[in-house]
């Protein structure tokens, strides 16, 4: 403070000086203010851009302020299974029936893998993928089958790639699916609660409430969930029209979606996709509290486990081997 | 006037508590009532009504006319069949007879690989329009199922419990029925293991995911 020369006012920053010769708008603070002020706006704009090119364009403030799923009337619900199908006939010139499949009374779905009959051909992915709907381009589906070295059980080594006539002798074939968890990891995490266990133990996800944040694919340990990075691309002939809210209605772009064993067949009392569409009988599925369901027969019976025991996700998905 | 002003002091604690607990059965009461009314399927169950009879639960059957194939083809390109007792009729069997190659005529393309059995293990030689189960009692074609069973029994018990063996339908026959496969619709009788195939419908690299060419063999 000292260097200051003495016609800089009382040195107390009280203001109280005067600039004795005016430079009109061309000092050095000036200058910096305006770079500064045209950069913001600059990037202001920048951040608002992709509001201009929204993708989801026809999304409809009754879309906007669509309630939870679980929080619909019977009126409201009706009213967005038709919007939904005016929806796909619109953007897929396809006609379906969106349904609401509820879970039935006494029943609890599980799941068994015969994994010494299972060849590897993955005709149960490419039924799934049919089946649920999936995008076309990235050619997904819930289920992963991986080829794992004999002698092994550690699914982080398996490949799905394979691409040589199965089954391998020195290998066996592991299809991976949700595993429908009692204990969800997926659902804890799951900031807005779009994901959520219904009384028949499937795990399902409101497409219209997930955020698309992706915790639970990070949170599931059996990579069983997939995002849509894109809008699903799927011919108009090759849509299935039997659809369900909960189910194989086709996504929305930004959202999550999983393996939900087809509620919207299997709340209709028939098997799911996957198990008609294996060649071997490696599948089999079922009600869980029925004594005489061949589900519970493979448990009572077969030495059956779940994958990664360890982490408390008690899964309703059992392998076994024949022995 | 001390005690007016203890009396009031009363009144006017009395007046606030009795407010304070309206407000609070309110606000229970409110929020009991949303819980009650708030309609949530997501909970809810499926109001189907489902009755008690149990749809059938069908076993394809195989053909019950054996045939053979003559390796002579008709005039539209179709290959000529002909049933086993055309011939063997009126021939002896050769009981240790166990691959076609071994035969002059007919059966030479059959392949075989059943362990050690023989053709007449199951053919009937009395009867070549039956089978023949171990105790020499004569079978319909149609019944197979129980000429398998006789050796492969583990195989045999989890089918009858539901775990071997493909099926189409129904998991809840009180909703409809189900059809299951017979051992010959994926096990050919004369070598059945069950033959290596190519898979379908290979994945695509998702985005981040590094992919190793096998370059078709198997990965390590």
């Amino acid at each position: 403070m000292e260097n200051q020369p003495t016609n800089s006012g009382c040195g107390s920053g009280c203001g109280c000086h005067q600039e004795p010769v005016d430079r009109g708008g061309s000092t050095r603070r000036n200058l910096l203010k305006g770079a500064a002020v045209t950069l913001g706006a600059a990037a202001f704009a920048k951040a608002l851009a992709p509001l201009a090119t929204w993708s989801r364009d026809n999304l409809s403030v009754d879309d906007f302020l669509q309630q939870h799923y679980r929080e619909l009337d019977k009126e409201q619900l009706a009213a967005v299974l038709k919007h939904l199908e005016e929806d796909t006939k619109k953007d897929y010139g396809a006609d379906v029936t969106i349904g609401d499949h509820r879970p039935q009374k006494g029943v609890k779905f599980g799941y068994a893998l015969n994994l010494s009959v299972c060849i590897g051909c993955r005709r149960c992915a490419e039924a799934c993928h049919h089946e649920n709907n999936h995008d076309r381009v990235t050619g997904n589906s819930y289920i992963r089958v991986l080829e794992m070295q004999k002698g092994s059980m550690d699914i982080e080594h398996g490949n799905a790639h394979y691409d040589h006539p199965v089954p391998h002798p020195d290998k066996f074939y592991m299809p991976v699916q949700c595993q429908q968890c009692e204990n969800p990891p997926c659902v804890h995490v799951c900031p807005v609660e779009a994901t959520w266990k219904e009384d028949d133990g499937i795990v399902v996800v409101d497409y219209n409430w997930c955020i698309g944040c992706r915790y639970c694919e990070a949170a599931c340990p059996y990579h069983a969930r997939r995002f849509n990075w894109t809008k699903p691309e799927i011919p108009k002939e090759e849509i299935n029209p039997n659809q369900s809210y909960l189910s194989n209605r086709i996504r929305p772009q930004g959202v999550m979606e999983k393996c939900t064993f087809c509620l919207h067949r299997t709340r209709e009392g028939k098997m799911p996709a996957c198990l008609e569409a294996c060649p071997t009988g490696a599948r089999v599925f079922g009600n869980l509290l029925d004594p005489e369901s061949e589900i519970r027969k493979v448990i009572d019976n077969k030495r059956v486990f779940v994958l990664k025991e360890e982490l408390g996700t008690r899964p309703s998905f059992f392998y076994f081997f024949d022995e | 006037m001390a005690a007016g002003t203890r009396l009031g002091k009363w009144m006017f604690f009395g007046v606030i508590g009795v407010i304070a607990l309206w407000f609070v059965g309110a606000l229970g009461m409110s929020w009991q009532q949303q819980y009650r009314d708030r309609v949530r399927p997501g909970r809810a169950f499926s109001e189907k009504v489902i009755g008690e009879t149990l749809h059938p639960v069908m076993i394809r059957k195989p053909d019950a006319e054996p045939w053979v194939d003559s390796g002579k083809k008709d005039t539209k390109g179709q290959p000529i069949m002909v049933a086993c007792a055309t011939c063997h009729d009126t021939r002896t069997a050769n009981l240790k007879t166990n691959d076609g190659a071994l035969l002059k005529e007919f059966h030479q393309g059959l392949k075989y690989a059943h362990g050690s059995q023989t053709c007449l293990s199951c053919h009937n030689s009395g009867d070549y329009n039956n089978l023949k189960l171990a105790d020499g009692q004569s079978l319909d074609f149609s019944e197979s199922i129980r000429l398998c069973a006789q050796c492969h029994g583990p195989q045999y018990r989890d089918y009858q419990n539901g775990s071997h063996g493909g099926m189409n339908g129904h998991w809840d026959l009180k909703q409809g029925p189900r059809e299951r496969n017979h051992c010959t619709d994926c096990h050919d009788p004369h070598h059945p293991a069950y033959p290596q195939v190519m898979p379908v419908f290979p994945p695509k690299p998702v985005i981040g995911e590094a992919v190793l060419p096998t370059h078709g063999k198997p990965s390590h």
